[in-house]
């Protein structure tokens, strides 16, 4: 990953011509190379990171590992597909190891989300089974600490 | 009551504590500081540096090492001088291992300036010299660099200051706190004027792996004649985020590290056991280390001196350690009441430019060895304070 993508992916806040002086580019050409990306589809948006704990209506998350029969043409494909349709879907992914799929899904209560494993979800043509583990609290996400186990100081002393 | 005045060293009590304490009290009172003031790496420690360290301590390697460190860390010290800068120093009788750059300062001033020996002493720069010389018995004449210099020590000024006494000079490159540092054409001009009196460098290169730009640093010991007559001090703390290990080293002429071998033996014994294992993980197994931290630096040195640039307050380009100096004379202020007043009004601490001498009053010692995150709300915080001092608030 070349450094403009890692500055924005830790930070997309950072204006181009900010960009421009970080990476000792011209601005025009730090403007060209998102776009790029963009056209690409390497960079896909620009979201701002949440940390739901801290919200009283931050709704429940949970892990789901989804074991399925791969179809004949498409292999995974088809049900990857079927499962990014659910709007309870955040994230889909292809796995190696003891099950197929891990999806993070996202409901208000957790009886949302039991509710739509159980009657949408498992339901799903070539599900074998499921295996649901809520998520009880976010420690870290993308890279970035969501909760400061020291206190205001980050350790260091001023000394001359 | 015991009248202790009377049993402590005039020497020692004529050095004055250093002055910016009061500042950093305000600082330390505070909650919700943005601090700008901090002179040390904010990077961890790279992992593999660290096990080193742990797998040492697990396996009970816990004795003193030799006086002069161990001979595998002397080595690797040795290798890497030559492979970095150029110059070749014998791991037996050149090399010496110190706790901190900082020691091994100490331990040259000691072993070098007696009682009517004049150093000379670029300013502003790390707040040690003058005091060490003092402690020393010696003189301290102080140069001031300049901001139209781009703070560099130029040779005329050199020339100007040396006198039959001169016996050594500091050369503290990369710079504490401008973040100048000298090309190799301004150390030719300074190695033909040390030459010429005769004179011995103690060339401080702790923040040697930080120099950005296109050319990397240039230790004087790899000019001309100058490997004889210099003290190269440098050491793990600024290079590779490991300033709590306390482990420095001093490389230069055998009678010169033998005299100070003899200090450090007495008074000290030897560095930290453990740093030294690091040290030795960290020189061999290092350098991509070194680079990822130089480079995230260069990012944020360039964000900064552009930042104050912009809000006015003119800032030269450093290209080496992790200061920026801007120039506050606009705002009419004192470096420390600007200091002050920032502080109080917008709870941003940068360090009054006066703390590394006096020619540093009209300037701010600004660290941007923080993340980026933390950086730009700073600068918005700075930006915001001019204004409201602008518009009379």
């Amino acid at each position: 990953m070349d450094k403009l993508l890692r500055i924005l992916s830790a930070d997309s806040g950072f204006t181009t011509a900010q960009l421009a002086i970080m990476l000792g580019e011209p601005e025009d050409y730090i403007k060209a190379q998102i776009k790029e990306y963009e056209s690409k589809g390497i960079i896909k948006g620009y979201q701002a990171l949440i940390n739901r704990d801290e919200l009283s209506n931050g709704g429940v998350e949970a892990l789901i590992e989804l074991r399925v029969t791969p179809k004949k043409e498409t292999g995974f494909d088809e049900m990857a597909e079927r499962c990014m349709e659910f709007d309870e879907v955040e994230s889909v992914y292809l796995m190696a190891g003891a099950y197929d799929f891990a999806l993070i899904v996202r409901g208000d209560t957790m009886q949302d989300i039991s509710m739509f494993v159980a009657k949408k979800l498992s339901t799903v043509d070539g599900v074998l089974s499921t295996s649901t583990h809520f998520i009880m609290r976010h420690y870290k996400d993308r890279g970035k600490n969501l909760i400061n186990f020291n206190d205001k100081s980050d350790g260091r002393n001023l000394i001359l | 009551m015991i009248d202790y005045e009377k049993y402590l060293n005039d020497r020692i009590k004529s050095v004055k504590p250093s002055g910016i304490r009061k500042f950093f009290d305000i600082a330390n009172e505070m909650d919700d500081v943005i601090s700008l003031s901090i002179g040390e790496p904010d990077f961890q420690t790279p992992w593999h540096i660290r096990d080193e360290g742990i797998r040492t301590l697990e396996k009970g390697r816990t004795w003193y090492s030799p006086n002069r460190g161990f001979m595998e860390l002397r080595e690797e010290i040795s290798k890497y001088y030559a492979r970095r800068y150029g110059v070749s120093y014998d791991p037996k009788t050149q090399t010496l291992v110190t706790v901190g750059g900082s020691e091994a300062i100490d331990l040259a001033f000691r072993a070098l300036v007696q009682k009517g020996d004049e150093v000379i002493i670029p300013e502003p720069s790390f707040v040690c010299y003058e005091p060490l010389t003092v402690m020393s018995g010696g003189t301290a004449v102080i140069i001031n660099t300049k901001n139209e210099d781009r703070f560099r020590l130029k040779a005329k000024d050199l020339e100007a200051a040396v006198t039959p006494k001169t016996k050594l000079l500091v050369l503290p490159f990369p710079n504490n706190p401008t973040g100048a540092i000298m090309e190799k054409e301004d150390l030719e001009e300074i190695a033909q004027v040390v030459i010429k009196n005769d004179l011995i460098v103690l060339s401080d290169e702790i923040y040697s792996e930080l120099t950005y730009g296109k050319n990397s640093h240039i230790s004087i010991a790899s000019l001309d004649n100058m490997y004889e007559r210099t003290i190269v001090i440098n050491g793990f703390s600024k290079s590779y985020a490991m300033t709590g290990w306390r482990l420095g080293y001093a490389l230069g002429p055998a009678p010169i590290i033998s005299q100070m071998t003899k200090l450090h033996q007495y008074g000290i014994m030897s560095a930290p056991t453990t740093a030294q294992y690091a040290a030795v993980e960290a020189l061999r197994n290092g350098d991509g280390d070194v680079e990822r931290m130089r480079d995230e630096y260069d990012m944020r040195r360039r964000l900064v001196v552009d930042g104050f640039n912009a809000m006015g307050l003119s800032c030269f380009e450093p290209l080496g350690a992790f200061y920026v100096f801007p120039c506050i004379k606009s705002t009419g202020l004192t470096s420390e009441e600007f200091c002050t007043r920032l502080i109080m009004k917008k709870h941003v601490a940068v360090v009054p430019g006066t703390a590394f001498g006096e020619c540093g009053e009209g300037f701010v010692r600004v660290s941007y060895s923080y993340s980026l995150d933390h950086l730009k709300i700073a600068l918005e915080r700075i930006k915001e304070f001019l204004e409201e001092l602008h518009n009379g608030n």
